[in-house]
């Protein structure tokens, strides 16, 4: 990757990030943390990974993403919003009565939304079906899903990835946004999900580790995830939940918290400060 | 006129979805590795390539069956109605109900006619779970060839519903060439005017005999086949609620959330009239023959006509 796609890919995942924060703000509720820490993902699976069309949301077949880890939909509305699937304005709207943008996606009336998702550990299996789909039709889409590391806990989870190592569904790529914190704690203290790469290795998943907030890293594994056969890819993220701004990283009260006016424009301002750094680079 | 012929409703599901996948290239069917007790290794043999046997995974299967749906694939996801219904409700409302999918969700071994397995698999809330399911389409057929006609019906409505099957073979009392079946549409099996018998699934057979016995003793009651729990055919219950003033329901299912309350909700609304309620009384049922355990559990023409007579002395 050169320097100026790296430097446009940074801008649009601050971008992102604002939105993020725009969204959470005018919702007076939402989940800031996890959608900042995958902020990065979203970036490059709409601007670099997925053939996709927003002026075509329903093509027959475009890449598909679902998020299993709904929550974050204001991290993934704010990248479908930069990509022109809907208008920046509708991320002022989030979660308020008669808006688009509900709390978690809704694939009815959201462009762009190729699952509705939210209840945890579901998405996955969704993505199954449309990778074994794709087999079935021999076509060659690829479909991408992103889970918490938390919502590993989840079951089906493993029902799901059980079903993809059996299958060898090499059209499949489970991300995982691995910033180690959930709502009651830290992974390691609650659920305890860990090793969550040596699980997707036994699953029969070819499974890289990285670097969730480095653009060439996941440019790197997203590419290797297209040349694996015979298996489906796993990426684990490593990542900052609220990454981005500073108050917020690593921060397990800002999973489920909107910022209040006085953190909305401390957020902003750093972000702003980010944006124009990164601009005048 | 077709033969009468002795078929559980799980092989007339099996040998109707064979039949539709002929015409229909995106009918896919999916399993929890119970394909020989829901009948779709009758599917499985016709067509492997559009058989995918989730194994033991329910949850798994409807989110695959949600996932399948959203490229234009028409998935039967099949397995016991305690499973497909009940263990993985929360993956059908979800996954395929809030997004509305078309995706066929079908309950085998319903009802306490499951016999000698017992209490565990013998599903008597999955009408109930089904139905509070917003936008879910709720079938229930009765006999052979209800079924087949239902399978077709499920297959051409764009949209998410769940079939009800039975283990117990049944005998059929419809006629393949003239049978119509159309989603929300009740059937009015046998005319009367002392009293309606609202029946649905394998108890429209038992009210249908025990209305014939009636007949012979000077009771004329009504029976009405409801196979679709939902939409309710509302006219055609205050109908038989205004002609008849006294209604009874019956099904193998608990009396919490089946029909009875459907139909109580109905005719609520319009024109109130006792109904006596038939069912699994929020009991769970227990091992044993399935003949003798619809007969324990009055699920039979014989305690309908005890029933029936009662409720015209009241």
């Amino acid at each position: 990757m050169n320097q100026s796609e790296k430097k446009a890919l940074q801008i649009t995942a601050c971008k992102v990030r604002m939105g993020v924060i725009e969204g959470t703000f005018h919702a007076k509720s939402g989940h800031p943390g996890g959608s900042l820490s995958a902020a990065d993902v979203f970036t490059y699976l709409y601007f670099k990974e997925m053939h996709v069309d927003s002026k075509n949301p329903k093509d027959p077949n475009r890449d598909r993403f679902v998020l299993s880890k709904g929550h974050t939909c204001p991290g993934l509305y704010a990248a479908l919003a930069l990509k022109g699937y809907f208008s920046w304005e509708e991320l002022k709207s989030l979660r308020h009565i008669g808006a688009m943008l509900q709390g978690h996606p809704n694939m009815l009336d959201t462009p762009g939304i190729d699952m509705s998702s939210g209840s945890l550990g579901q998405g996955v299996s969704a993505a199954v079906g449309m990778a074994l789909a794709g087999k079935m039709d021999q076509k060659d889409y690829r479909v991408y899903t992103l889970l918490g590391d938390g919502e590993t806990e989840e079951g089906q989870v493993w029902e799901a990835a059980m079903f993809a190592g059996h299958h060898a569904l090499d059209n499949l790529c489970v991300i995982v946004d691995n910033n180690g914190l959930q709502i009651d704690g830290s992974i390691s203290e609650v659920g305890g999900p860990d090793p969550i790469d040596k699980k997707f290795e036994a699953f029969r998943f070819d499974v890289q580790v990285i670097d969730g907030h480095d653009f060439d890293a996941l440019e790197g594994a997203f590419n290797h995830a297209k040349e694996v056969k015979g298996k489906p890819s796993c990426i684990i993220l490593k990542t900052v939940k609220g990454k981005g701004v500073s108050f917020m990283e690593n921060q397990v009260g800002w999973h489920g918290k909107a910022p209040n006016e006085e953190q909305y424009q401390t957020a902003m301002k750093e972000l702003k400060e980010t944006l124009s750094g990164l601009e005048a680079e | 006129m077709a033969e009468m012929v002795k078929k559980a409703t799980r092989e007339s599901f099996g040998l109707a979805v064979t039949e539709l996948a002929a015409k229909n290239p995106n009918i896919v069917v999916l399993d929890a590795d119970l394909a020989a007790a829901t009948k779709t290794e009758i599917f499985k043999k016709a067509y492997a390539d559009r058989f995918i046997d989730v194994g033991i995974a329910e949850c798994n299967m409807i989110g695959i069956a949600a996932g399948l749906a959203t490229t234009g694939k028409i998935p039967f996801a099949a397995s016991f109605a305690m499973f497909s219904a009940g263990r993985a409700f929360e993956q059908v409302r979800n996954s395929v109900g809030y997004p509305h999918l078309n995706v066929k969700v079908v309950g085998s071994h319903a009802g306490i006619s499951v016999g000698e397995d017992g209490a565990t698999h013998q599903c008597c809330e999955d009408i109930a779970l089904m139905r509070t399911i917003p936008g879910m389409v709720v079938l229930n057929p009765s006999d052979h060839y209800e079924m087949k006609a239902a399978v077709k019906a499920a297959a051409e409505y764009v949209g998410p519903c769940y079939i009800r099957l039975g283990r117990l073979a049944v005998e059929s009392f419809h006629n393949n060439d003239d049978y119509h079946f159309e989603i929300g549409k009740g059937i009015t099996e046998r005319e009367g005017n002392d009293i309606t018998i609202i029946a649905t699934g394998l108890m429209v057979s038992e009210a249908i005999k025990a209305a014939d016995q009636l007949k012979k003793e000077g009771i004329s009651a009504r029976v009405l086949n409801i196979h679709t729990i939902k939409p309710l055919d509302k006219e055609l219950n205050w109908k038989a609620a205004e002609e008849t003033g006294k209604l009874i329901t019956i099904e193998e299912h608990n009396v919490i959330g089946g029909l009875g309350e459907a139909v109580c909700g109905a005719v609520c609304e319009k024109c109130p009239v006792p109904v006596i309620r038939m069912g699994v009384q929020d009991t769970f049922g227990h091992s044993g023959p399935a003949l003798d355990l619809l007969k324990e559990f009055g699920l039979c023409a014989s305690n309908i006509v005890k029933v029936t007579k009662e409720a015209l002395k009241k």
